[in-house]
């Protein structure tokens, strides 16, 4: 069923009884084309893209849990392009245009905003950094604007312009960025792959994978052995524990990263705003909820929660950029587990197994990045080539010396 | 994450006395061959489970310490003092 302003009035005059599920419960087949392994984000995007784009329909989707249970139904739903390295950069701005068209594209309503992020900076320094950034940005074709502190008073009055420590200089604006409702993305994505023929087959948890004569020739599952001629693998912050099933170490740690939202209220944040003096981002929901978050706890876990001290350093940081956030109430707070690779960079690679190809390390950035990473992954997978934005995303840059370190950190995971 | 660190020099402290830094891994010699470097730099096992981590007790002692707890359920098993595990291993 096609969704319209048509079908939901029609259905409403049937007391809404009418409307099927968004996508089927197959039993797995025998045998696939390509088997995705994750059902998030990535993987359904992935799945959606390789059937559209590549013609590849017989192709199935192994969620160990439901569709959305991970890191797609946990992040605080920014979208944004505003990259400064070339690596990075292009392969940000077709996410960003992917997100433009995304909803007429697989007809769901993932309620795209393109409500702007802006990026408060706090010293002189900082605004030289910022100011090259929106240049790159710039360069390649982004939008980017650098505000003055009496343009930012103008949008956000209620900011902390005069801390002691950070007084707010201004900011760098990308207009065309904004927030996604990230389960709407999630079902969007599997109700379309869903209507190609893809089988997304849920509570499936690879347990092994099958390997004959130096190629993958299956994976062993919950619900038995599924053969598959490529297996692509899109599992997040599992990417390490997958990988060890073909003895492979991975240049990634997984790190618990936690995320907030507040009790409703008024409207008063029409934007994404991020913090320059600490790692704090905010914006509000439609319901009226601050959705908020921060750092990575900075430990190695596999536990999907996280740490008061955390908890603490967030708040400290929210409260320091909006006094006035001292007064609200946090309803709730959670925990993903983010796949933090060396550089800070994802990567969509094949892997010394012809015939395995791996989609990893996407940090706490992968939200913003799913149309784009299961366009290039599906590229990938049905080409055996590279997208072209994809090209420095290599599993053997790091070998090489070639890292994409957007922040300049180093090989520190827990810094990126 | 434990609420409480064990450090062997001060008995039970709260995690925010402490900084971590990350795995507590083997340093090659400095003449290793590359590949060697490469490993210990770049890759990780990042095992679901027991863990060795450096952790540095910031607001206490200041000793670096080697914590080793379980990365599914955050438990943790002990801590010792980085140098003893430098010594045991010589």
């Amino acid at each position: 069923m096609r969704y319209s302003a048509l079908s939901v009035f029609l259905n409403g005059l049937r007391g809404n009884t009418a409307w099927k599920p968004a996508w089927r419960e197959p039993t797995p087949k025998s045998h696939y084309d390509v088997i995705i392994v994750g059902g998030g984000g990535h993987g359904l995007a992935t799945a959606y893209y390789l059937a559209k784009e590549f013609g590849i329909r017989n192709v199935a989707v192994l969620e160990k849990n439901y569709v959305g249970s991970g890191n797609v139904g946990r992040n605080t739903t920014i979208i944004r392009s505003n990259y400064l390295l070339p690596g990075n950069n292009p392969f940000y701005e077709l996410s960003m245009k992917l997100w433009e068209g995304l909803e007429q594209d697989f007809n769901f309503n993932a309620m795209v905003s393109q409500r702007g992020v802006l990026n408060l900076f706090h010293s002189d320094a900082q605004r030289d950094a910022y100011m090259r950034r929106g240049n790159a940005m710039r360069l390649h074709g982004v939008d980017a604007d650098l505000l003055d502190r009496t343009q930012v008073r103008q949008m956000l009055p209620f900011l902390g312009f005069d801390n002691a420590r950070f007084p707010i200089l201004g900011g760098l604006i990308q207009r065309r960025g904004g927030t996604v409702r990230h389960d709407g993305v999630a079902w969007g994505y599997a109700r379309g792959a869903d209507a190609m023929g893809v089988d997304i087959i849920q509570d499936c948890e690879v347990t092994a994978i099958r390997r004959y004569k130096g190629r993958v020739t299956g994976v062993e599952t919950s619900k038995g052995f599924i053969g598959c001629s490529k297996l692509a693998v899109a599992v997040a912050g599992n990417s390490s524990q997958v990988a060890a099933m073909v003895d492979m170490r991975l240049p990634i740690e997984s790190h618990v990263l936690q995320a907030f939202v507040s009790e409703g209220l008024k409207p008063f944040i029409d934007c994404v705003i991020t913090f320059g003096a600490g790692h704090f981002y905010v914006s509000q929901s439609d319901k009226g909820g601050l959705v908020f978050g921060g750092d990575i706890d900075g430990y190695n876990s596999y536990a999907q929660r996280g740490n008061l001290a955390s908890v603490e350093h967030v708040i400290e940081a929210g409260k320091a950029m909006i006094p006035a956030l001292s007064r609200v109430r946090v309803l709730r707070s959670w925990g993903g587990i983010m796949d933090m690779s060396m550089d800070g960079t994802p990567i969509i690679d094949r892997t010394h197994i012809d015939n395995l190809y791996l989609n990893a390390g996407w940090c706490y950035g992968g939200f913003k990045a799913t149309p784009a990473s299961g366009f290039c992954f599906a590229h990938l997978v049905a080409t055996n080539e590279p997208h072209a934005v994809t090209r420095e995303m290599r599993l053997d840059r790091f070998a090489r010396g070639h890292l994409i370190d957007e922040k300049g950190q180093g090989a520190q995971p827990n810094l990126h | 994450m434990a609420s409480l660190i064990p450090c062997p020099h001060c008995g039970q402290r709260p995690r925010e006395e402490f900084t971590v830094k990350g795995a507590a891994l083997a340093r090659p010699a400095a003449d290793a061959a590359w590949e060697l470097w490469f490993d210990y730099v770049y890759l990780r096992d990042n095992p679901r489970g027991r863990y060795d981590e450096h952790w540095h007790h910031t607001s206490g002692c200041r000793r670096w310490l080697v914590v080793t707890r379980n990365t599914a359920t955050h438990e943790i098993e002990g801590a010792r003092d980085a140098a003893a595990r430098k010594e045991a291993a010589q």
